[in-house]
């Protein structure tokens, strides 16, 4: 009897959040390699720009993408003008805002596991023989993996429960940009509680879910490389 | 000029100037020394991890670096393998995943004609094969981090501090094994300490670093106890 007021905004926040952090991945762990290898001029400006949307109010986040992506925006002309399209008030700025609010979540861990790698176990790995693309794969990135799901599971839930900024770029339109958070927010508004409790409900068990088995999974990981001898004999 | 290296190096640190000039053939040289004289970035600049800013490291007739010529051979090209004071073994990986990571195609010299399996056997440490590094004792590891440094098929093998993480019983047992390992695999050693017995038992030719230079070299030590160890 729920199923559409229900089902429509988990699957479309599902959605979001989960192509939210496969950009947030990817362009997290390239700045986060990125800024833990070099110094440069103006290196902490740019620490600070990367991380400003986690400090700043969601619905600064976004007007100043609103700024950007508008009609009249920079950005979003230059997307008109290349591909004639939009990216505010549809999904895609669902996903838009989701994406900045959860960057500096993940570019955050991801940075301080780099750096907590022994700098000579990857030079150990060079005089080896390495290229620093092997270094990379087989050695930095297996060794800073604890931090980097760590920093997944916070910019999936950040970007979940994402509300103001997605308010601001994507509006609240039932069916197309109306996410979990919007959802519980409307039906509680208008006294549809029932609903409300059962979207709430969904929203906790899942994160639940979400942080208990990652955080066995990276336990058991690390287990492995640690077990004791007497334990290791017994097996 | 087989199994020589000739060192000739300049590198201003915030403290003093490191300046070494060195001939190692196919033996054990050891780089005597309290900590802070620069004997780590000496290493660390044969090795290619540091830039030296002039000078000429020339290994069996290859230029390493050359500040005349602007040749700098990144770490991995350099065939120069380093046993690191920790170790540095990849705790991600079994005992056989490390020591097999520096094997490639074009293995040459001793690494070429030996196979991981020998190399493992050889010092004893093949039961460990399926071993975590965080599994085994420092001895082990050290023995782990030996085949790892060898099987990659170095032209000179650098040893930082080699026993200084280990307690004294397998401290005689390894200074020993050491010191066969070299005449086996036959290529020159380096190996640095603060230790003068570990100088004089080690080394076939010791040299004293004191503050970046070289103050003290000394002959080939026969026998070991009283070092005929030259210094001042």
């Amino acid at each position: 009897m729920y199923s559409n007021e229900v089902m429509v905004p988990v699957l479309l926040s599902l959605r979001v959040a989960g192509l939210a952090v496969v950009i947030v991945f990817f362009t997290g762990v390239l700045a986060a390699r990125l800024m833990a290898g070099r110094d440069f001029p103006g290196k902490d400006a740019v620490e600070s720009v990367l991380t400003l949307p986690l400090v700043l109010p969601p619905t600064v986040v976004g007007f100043g993408l609103l700024l950007l992506f508008g009609k009249e925006g920079p950005l979003g002309r230059l997307l008109h003008y290349l591909w004639g399209v939009s990216v505010v008030f549809n999904w895609w700025g669902a996903v838009l805002a989701s994406t900045v609010v959860a960057f500096p979540l993940l570019y955050q861990t991801v940075r301080a596991s780099f750096q907590g790698v022994d700098r000579n176990i990857e030079n150990a790995a060079r005089t080896l023989g390495a290229g620093e693309w092997r270094v990379f794969w087989t050695i930095s990135l297996p060794l800073a993996w604890p931090g980097l799901v760590a920093g997944v599971v916070m910019a999936f839930a950040r970007a979940l429960g994402e509300f103001g900024a997605t308010l601001m770029v994507a509006g609240n339109i039932p069916g197309r940009t109306q996410t979990v958070p919007l959802a519980i927010y409307v039906a509680t508004e208008s006294g549809e509680n029932r609903t409300a409790l059962v979207l709430v409900g969904i929203m906790t068990v899942l994160s639940f879910a979400v942080i208990f088995w990652v955080n066995l999974w990276s336990k058991r990981r690390l287990k492995r490389w640690t077990i004791a001898d007497e334990e290791f004999a017994r097996r | 000029m087989k199994n020589l290296l000739a060192v000739n190096v300049v590198k201003r640190l915030p403290v003093f100037t490191l300046q070494v000039e060195l001939t190692v053939e196919n033996e054990i040289l050891a780089v005597l020394g309290p900590s802070g004289a620069g004997k780590t970035t000496l290493l660390q600049c044969l090795s290619g991890l540091q830039r030296p800013q002039q000078g000429e490291i020339i290994l069996n007739g290859r230029v390493l670096y050359s500040s005349v010529s602007r040749t700098n051979l990144p770490p991995r090209c350099r065939r120069v393998g380093y046993v690191f004071q920790d170790y540095a073994l990849f705790p991600h990986m079994t005992v056989e995943q490390n020591a097999a990571y520096g094997i490639t195609g074009g293995r040459t010299g001793r690494a070429g004609e030996v196979g991981l399996h020998e190399v493992l056997e050889m010092l004893q440490i093949t039961h460990l094969a399926g071993r975590y590094p965080g599994q085994i004792s420092g001895g082990e590891r050290q023995r782990t981090a030996l085949a790892r440094a060898l099987l990659a098929g170095p032209e000179l093998l650098l040893l930082d501090e080699p026993l200084s993480a280990l307690d004294h019983e397998t401290r005689l047992k390894v200074r020993g094994d050491l010191k066969s390992l070299q005449r086996r695999w036959g290529i020159p050693f380096i190996l640095v300490t603060h230790d003068l017995d570990e100088a004089a038992f080690l080394g076939d030719r010791v040299i004293k670093l004191e503050r970046g230079r070289v103050t003290g070299r000394g002959g080939a030590v026969k026998q070991h106890g009283e070092g005929s160890l030259v210094v001042g």
